[in-house]
């Protein structure tokens, strides 16, 4: 004889299998900068990417279990080139793809055993930083329109709090910078010193042409981190001294 | 929202491992979407889409060029006089294309997404082999198309970044892919273009260099072909240059074109045949 779970049961179980999946990773997070979007996840992996190119103006972050984000990388991919062929490359949106994960990971949030273990963000950069859009979609298919920026992963929360403060809009690169990794670092609570070869970083540029994705890597990312350092020690004002204070 | 979008869920094509090939994702989902997808029967399809004409393609050390001249014909007729047939395909090629403008437009907009979309997939783009012989898969599935009088010739350039050097290559109709040493052309008025090429070409000539020889040689074919057109200072309307080096692809500003093919067109008032090279 079967058993019988109440639906509400059976949702909330799926609920926290998921988030317990996403928390054994770590986070991401995408946040606007001077010159358009910067994308920072804390990865190992030099090859194994956790934000990636969807199209012109539209990148892609993930975390939670590779296999399953890939999935919707390739998708998401595959989305953007047939629309984009079928119509114009300027009739691609991050809207139109945020919709499509949201409704994909909805669908097998509610209709499979297993949820995917996945939280992304779609962020697309537009022609003024009034005109950007980030997007971030959770495992059951929520979306939310964020303002700014966003953190994905276990503890998100604690990392968009750290964010919070020290976020500006039209900080420099290697601001932005800096705030992103300092808000990685203290996730759980703990402090770790995140260095070129633990982080992933791309960024949409306003300014590019066609297309506007690129990774930063290399002595780039290490010169970035080190001003980004630099310019936190140097600025005036209590983050300064906070600054010192945490080294 | 999408064709074939329903029940919430693209189809699974859409997920799976599959392909890294865009050409051939489509054929799977929306084959109706590849150019030259349905064939019409019976013939009779001569002037249903205007003819692309002269392009040249040479490389200087450190890079390559191509260029094409703008008009279209339709038999005695001018289509297009500003027509585009070079296409940056990405950061380190380019292609243009001869033949039925339509099918080749379409073409190379299908190759520009191919490469592209390899490039996302797999996180790396392709070898410039793999560019060129991919191009050249794709003008074999035109070959139906071909034979009703459709046909389509593309060249190819790309910057090879092993080597550190520009490279040609030119296809025929059925896909054959051959690699053109130093200098190419063509198009209607390619055996004008090559002649003149073959006088001004140098080893050791710059990308300015290298842009005068292919302004003189479309000089060259337009005065020879009536299907190639020439500069048109009145409408300022210039041949397209495109340049691809080390630091990637790269279309001449209208004003420095436009400076050159000046040069090249006030040069031929005095000399109307262009320049000549030394005998000896």
């Amino acid at each position: 004889m079967p058993f019988y779970v109440a639906p509400e049961q059976q949702m909330k179980d799926k609920a926290d299998y998921a988030r317990k999946g996403i928390a054994r990773g770590r986070s991401a997070v995408v946040l606007q900068y001077e010159g358009g979007i910067l994308m920072v996840a804390d990865n190992m992996s030099r090859t194994l990417h956790k934000i990636s190119e969807l199209y012109d103006r539209i990148g892609f972050a993930a975390v939670g279990r590779y296999p399953e984000f890939e999935n919707l990388r390739l998708m998401g991919v595959r989305f953007a080139d047939v629309r984009g062929y079928q119509y114009d490359r300027r009739d691609v949106s991050g809207r139109q793809l945020a919709n499509i994960y949201a409704q994909t990971l909805g669908t097998v949030f509610s209709e499979s055993l297993k949820p995917w273990e996945v939280e992304i963000v779609v962020a697309e950069v537009g022609d003024t930083a009034d005109d950007d859009e980030i997007y971030r979609i959770t495992f059951d298919g929520s979306i939310v329109d964020e303002q700014g920026f966003v953190a994905v992963g276990g503890s998100s929360e604690h990392v968009s709090t750290q964010l919070k403060d020290r976020f500006a809009a039209d900080a420099p690169l290697s601001a932005a910078l800096n705030a992103a990794t300092r808000a990685l670092a203290r996730e759980n609570g703990e402090e770790r010193e995140l260095e070129a070869s633990n982080l992933e970083v791309a960024i949409l540029e306003r300014s590019r042409q066609h297309r506007k994705f690129r990774r930063i890597q290399g002595r780039r990312l290490t010169a970035l981190i080190e001003e980004g350092k630099a310019g936190g020690a140097a600025a005036p004002g209590g983050d300064s001294t906070e600054d010192e204070a945490d080294e | 929202m999408f064709e074939g979008f329903e029940g919430g869920r693209l189809p699974a094509a859409f997920m799976s491992a599959g392909t890294s090939s865009f050409t051939e994702f489509l054929s799977s989902v929306s084959p109706e979407m590849l150019p030259g997808h349905k064939l019409p029967a019976g013939g009779g399809t001569e002037h249903l889409t205007p003819d692309a004409t002269t392009i040249v393609a040479l490389t200087f050390p450190g890079g390559v060029l191509l260029a094409g001249d703008r008009r279209a014909t339709q038999g005695n007729v001018i289509a297009n006089r500003d027509m585009e047939k070079v296409f940056r395909t990405d950061e380190y090629s380019a292609v243009a294309i001869a033949g039925s403008a339509g099918i080749g437009i379409e073409l190379a907009r299908l190759y520009q997404v191919e490469l592209e979309h390899y490039e996302k997939m797999e996180g790396r783009s392709l070898s410039l082999e793999g560019k060129a012989n991919k191009l050249a898969q794709m003008v074999r599935g035109n070959l139906g198309m071909a034979m009703q009088g459709f046909v389509v010739v593309p060249i190819l350039v790309g910057f090879d970044e092993n080597t550190g050097v520009g490279r040609v290559f030119s296809y025929d109709a059925v896909g054959g892919r051959y690699e053109e040493q130093r200098y190419h052309s063509i198009g209607s008025g390619s055996v004008f273009a090559r002649g003149s090429i073959k006088k001004l070409y140098r080893d050791d000539l710059d990308e300015t260099g290298a842009a005068k020889v292919a302004l003189q040689s479309l000089y060259d074919a337009a005065d020879d072909d009536s299907a190639t057109g020439g500069p048109d200072l009145h409408r300022k309307i210039f041949p397209l240059v495109d340049v691809i080096t080390e630091d990637g692809h790269r279309r001449l500003p209208v004003e420095v074109v436009a400076r050159l093919a000046t040069e090249v067109v006030e040069g031929r008032a005095e000399h109307p045949d262009g320049p000549t090279v030394e005998l000896g």
